[in-house]
């Protein structure tokens, strides 16, 4: 399949391939088994300029657009996606300061971000706003010329390793989400703690992890974007990175897709390679075309947003949508082909089944997201094109 | 000057260009093409039933200085004693001094250099001794010198040396000064009774090919030799040699390396190199603790413990143990290769050893292509098996 | 510091098999890598530039094709390349490799260190370092895993030889040659890359070296191949068949007989 990618995106794609084989690959069943944070993989994609590739060139990027950020999800997550995961959330933590931030924010902390120095965390979620996202309660009052913040975000990832925190909170509880503003919070504020590392069915090589504020001050300039633009600021945000959740489904999906044909190949039952077989080639084909069907609505998606496009709020959710689902599927499968093998923890493909259940419910969980789908095509009744 | 295609031979069956490793020839229009990439290796030469490749070579090789006469073999100290190397190339030596109806001799550098009538022994009809403290450490580029300055007077036509760690890093420097050919690492030798010439015969591409070389315009014809590929002849303490020793003047002469301190592994205690049997382990041990087996193993045997490359990656296993083409060449009498799969990197490593035996649970792994004996089992069943027969009977 | 780094372009594979039917090579698809030890000789290169200052140069003497190596050495932190290539350098032995080597590192300007790696993997002779140095008239140390210090004229370097590690000091100018266990190669880096897909590699050939001719290539090589030819495998594995205790026994009877335990 001809993907079309520029030479420079082709080169993102197998130095990204190369860090995961190279570099994840023999260290990934150990990084899921003791829950590790691959701070030696974090450096060398550093090195490798990886974390440039999502930071604007006035910024010592590299000026990269959502394709090129999916390229390098979906080669990370063929391979391990809890990895994969770590990087993704650092992009989506630095997404609000690059498109909102002022100049002197850029200034202060792009550089380090796409140096790899500092690594970065969102929080929007909370117990009591998951899915219902406006049903946030930290709040962030203003007092002489800084903000205080109390509350407590759930299910940070990079939550404690991170060093940069995009924070949303209630500037103006009153107004409910529309008085939700976004703030840089960075690690070792006093007032700003963590709680326990949550143990997870997967992405165990990322780190999940409640953020506690308690009188928390930061100062008036470390407000991203105007007080109160918060809402918009998520919501913008969110539709600009699911595609990155669909490359990483993607990616998952191929690796499980991957290790099913070559196990397949192999494994002899009945005289034969069990490949040979039609109820496992049904099962494999229908894989194949999931993976294809999902990388392509996925890089449709980013292209469109990379043209510019205004909206692409559906187009968004649906690139999320289909890919998520559809690895749950092919991870399930590639378990089911593989068999009794394929259930033992000295195969990937459990990990992948484990992997892949995740990106069905974060970033906007699918109900919701076909809630918006159908929200969207509600809309559009009677308009013509 | 280069590889050349006669096409008025050449029918263009495309037979040679199976042969290239490089994949330098090409079909172009019904006939062959030398396309960038030729190393004139020579490769393809043989192949062609219709004799239509050529080597052409600019000028005819000027001939050999005739005067250089005789086989000397350097011999190598360790720790005030001769390598073993040392003997096994004085018989090959003598072979190919008799067959040059010349005399066999001995050259060795250091300090405090005992024994040199064992090498009287070992065939060698005269021995050169540079003994200085100067040399105490051999400094490389000193003794190069030195080596070279005595080679110039006594002018051998054939040096052989050990393909040792020290071999294969100081010989080439002599042969640098002297403006001669040297062969590394050679399995073969042999004097072609036609021309005179000593063809050296070694492996390329991890042992995967054989080249044969000479050296025909240049003196000596020099080659360092794979250890443990000669069998050293009995000594034979009744012979008769002279001895000369030789001056090391060092005055106003320093070496341009100094040599601190060392540290030598003193858990091993045989060391792979010299080792008649290996026990090698690979990923099949699955953790560094499982060595300890082996290494039982290698105790009941006498044996030297080596590693294919994961183990060493994962730090289980030191790096001096590793046999393969980034770490150790080695021919043992009886290597046993436990849990490894036999990828060709660490076949180059071992593939020579008298007997391999190979235990591997995967039928097709890759190590018993090259095995004497293979067990497909799990080795942390046969390898207690095996110490317990060893130990009790 | 200016640091020269020599890297050779090696098939990608030292599989080369024999057929036995048609008796012909089996090529699977071999592409051209880097040399695996010259990695680890650039990768100590670009990490003595990042300790010390100073420029890394990547030299290889090959085809044009070549020129492929040199560009991901630029990816990987050279900064700059030159190529060796001239018809002329074809069929050159170890020591030709050498002399021309020296002609380009006498041409690129005051050099301290030439790093290269063990070996090579089709050539496996390891000869080209020493007689390098030779011809230079620098220092060399071989089989080094880890550089120590640089200070002002002087190297403290710790080498593997053989069983034992020593310690060293050494003189700059000096070659040395570098094992596995110096280092852990980066990847490239993308905006390496890109600098690569732009900089200018310059070929140098018999005219630009001011070589003498009758020291490269096959003229210059003391050394010819008369033969090349595949090793018989004589050996056949005898798998051992039957439970596991009776093939021990088997084994141990047969290594016994040979006198081998």
């Amino acid at each position: 399949m001809e993907y079309f990618l520029s030479e420079q995106q082709r080169e993102i794609k197998s130095l990204a391939r190369r860090i995961a084989e190279e570099r994840i690959l023999p260290v990934r069943a150990e990084l899921d088994e003791n829950e590790e944070f691959p701070w030696a993989i974090t450096k060398d994609m550093a090195d490798s300029d990886m974390f440039r590739v999502f930071i604007p060139e006035e910024y010592e990027g590299l000026g990269g657009g959502c394709l090129e950020l999916c390229l390098v999800m979906e080669e990370l997550s063929r391979v391990c996606s809890g990895v994969a995961l770590g990087y993704a959330a650092t992009a989506l933590g630095s997404y609000s300061l690059v498109e909102y931030g002022t100049e002197e924010q850029k200034k202060k902390y792009l550089p380090l971000i796409a140096s790899g120095e500092k690594l970065t965390a969102f929080a929007l979620t909370e117990s009591t706003a998951g899915s219902d996202a406006t049903n946030i309660k930290t709040t962030a009052v203003p007092e002489d010329g800084n903000y205080i913040i109390n509350g407590t975000k759930q299910f940070i990832t990079n939550g404690g390793d991170a060093e940069l925190y995009t924070v949303v909170a209630l500037t103006n509880p009153e107004k409910g989400i529309r008085g939700a503003s976004t703030f840089l919070v960075e690690k070792d504020t006093p007032g700003f703690s963590f709680g326990k590392k949550e143990k997870k069915m997967g992405v165990r090589a990322s780190s999940t992890r409640e953020l506690v504020f308690r009188n928390c001050s930061v100062p008036r300039e470390n407000m991203i974007g105007r007080e109160g633009m918060g809402f918009p600021i998520v919501m913008r945000l969110l539709d600009r990175s699911r595609p990155g959740v669909g490359a990483q489904s993607v990616g998952i999906a191929q690796g499980a897709l991957e290790a099913a044909v070559d196990y397949a190949r192999e494994r002899v039952q009945f005289e034969h390679p069990i490949i040979a077989l039609q109820a496992v080639q049904q099962m494999l084909a229908d894989m194949a075309i999931g993976v294809e069907a999902a990388r392509l609505l996925v890089y449709g998606v980013a292209r469109t947003i990379d043209s510019g496009a205004k909206s692409y709020t559906e187009e968004s959710a649906m690139a999320k949508v289909f890919a998520s689902d559809m690895a749950m599927r092919v991870t399930t499968d590639a378990v089911q082909v593989m068999g009794g093998a394929g259930y033992m923890r000295d195969y990937p493909v459990e990990k992948m089944m484990r992997d892949a259940k995740i990106t069905q419910i974060y970033e906007g969980s699918n109900q919701t997201l076909r809630t918006a789908i159908a929200f969207e095509l509600r809309k559009r009744k009677g308009r013509r094109e | 000057m280069g590889l050349l295609i006669d096409l008025d031979k050449c029918i263009g069956c495309g037979q040679c260009i199976e042969f290239c490793p490089f994949g330098a020839l090409e079909m172009v229009g019904g006939k062959v093409e030398v396309r960038e990439g030729c190393t004139l290796c020579g490769a393809c030469l043989d192949s062609c039933a219709y004799e239509a490749l050529i080597i052409e070579e600019l000028e005819a090789t000027p001939a050999a200085d005739e005067s250089y006469r005789g086989v000397w073999v350097f011999a190598e100290t360790k720790d005030g004693e001769f390598s073993r190397v040392a003997y096994e190339l004085l018989s090959e030596g003598r072979k190919l001094a008799d067959a040059r109806q010349s005399e066999l001799g001995a050259v060795c550098l250091g300090h405090d250099i005992g024994a040199v009538d064992s090498l009287i022994a070992g065939g060698a009809d005269r021995v050169c001794v540079v003994d200085s403290p100067a040399l105490a450490d051999f400094p490389e580029d000193l003794c190069a010198r030195k080596l070279a300055e005595v080679i110039l007077e006594y002018k051998p036509e054939i040096v052989l040396a050990g393909a040792t760690a020290l071999g294969r890093s100081f010989i080439p420097r002599v042969a640098a000064i002297l403006g001669t050919g040297l062969t590394a690492d050679c399995t073969g030798l042999e004097i072609d009774p036609e021309t005179g010439l000593l063809m050296q015969t070694r492996p390329t591409f991890g042992g995967n090919l054989m080249a044969t070389i000479i050296c025909p315009g240049k003196r000596p014809q020099m080659s360092t030799v794979r250890p443990r590929v000669f069998k050293p002849d009995a000594p034979d303490q009744t012979r008769k040699g002279g001895v000369i020793r030789l001056d090391f003047n060092s005055e106003g002469v320093t070496s341009r390396t100094k040599l601190l301190s060392f540290v030598e592994d003193l858990a091993e205690t045989v060391k792979l190199e010299d080792a008649d049997v290996i026990v090698a382990g690979g990923r099949g041990l699955e953790k560094p603790e499982n060595f300890a087996m082996l290494e039982e193993l290698a105790g009941a045997l006498g044996a030297a413990v080596g590693s294919s490359r994961p183990p060493v990656d994962e730090g289980w296993v030191p790096y001096p143990r590793q046999v393969g083409q980034t770490g150790k060449t080695v021919c043992p009498k009886l290597y046993i290769a436990c849990g490894i799969s036999g990828a060709v990197q660490h076949l180059a490593g071992m593939q020579t050893a008298d007997v391999i035996v190979a235990i591997n649970d995967d039928p097709a792994a890759p190590i018993f292509e090259v095995a004497t004996y293979g067990i497909i089992g799990d080795l942390f069943k046969v390898v207690p098996m095996l110490i317990d027969r060893l130990k009790n009977g | 510091m200016n640091i020269a780094v020599c890297l050779k372009q090696v098939p990608g594979t030292t599989k080369v098999e024999i057929d036995p039917q048609t008796n012909t090579l089996v090529r699977q698809g071999i592409e051209n890598i880097v040399n695996p030890f010259d990695t680890y000789a650039l990768e100590e290169g670009v990490r003595l530039r990042e300790r010390y200052g100073g420029k890394v140069t990547a030299i290889s003497m090959g085809p044009p094709q070549a020129e492929a190596i040199l560009r991901d050495a630029l990816a990987t932190g050279a900064d700059e390349a030159v190529l060796l290539s001239d018809a002329a350098f074809a069929g050159a032995d170890t020591w030709a490799t050498a002399y021309t080597l020296s002609r380009a590192v006498d041409k690129l300007g005051p050099c301290d260190i030439v790093i290269c790696g063990r070996q090579t993997i089709d050539g496996d002779t390891g000869q080209v370092g020493p007689e390098l140095a030779e011809i230079l008239g620098f220092t060399f140390v071989s089989y080094v895993s880890q550089v120590e210090e640089i200070d002002g004229e002087h190297m403290r370097l710790k080498r593997l030889m053989g069983e034992r590690y020593e310690i060293l000091e050494a003189l700059l100018p000096a070659v040395i040659t570098v094992v596995k266990e110096i280092n852990t190669p980066r990847l490239p880096s993308l905006r390496g890359m890109a600098k690569a897909k732009s900089a200018t590699i310059p070929v140098w050939g018999a005219e630009e070296l001011e070589v003498d001719g009758n020291k490269i290539g096959l003229t210059g090589s003391a050394t010819r191949v008369i033969k090349v030819f595949f090793p018989q495998r004589t050996q056949r594995a005898e798998i051992l068949e039957g439970e596991l205790p009776g093939q021990v026994d088997y084994l141990i009877d047969r290594l016994r007989e040979a006198n081998l335990i």
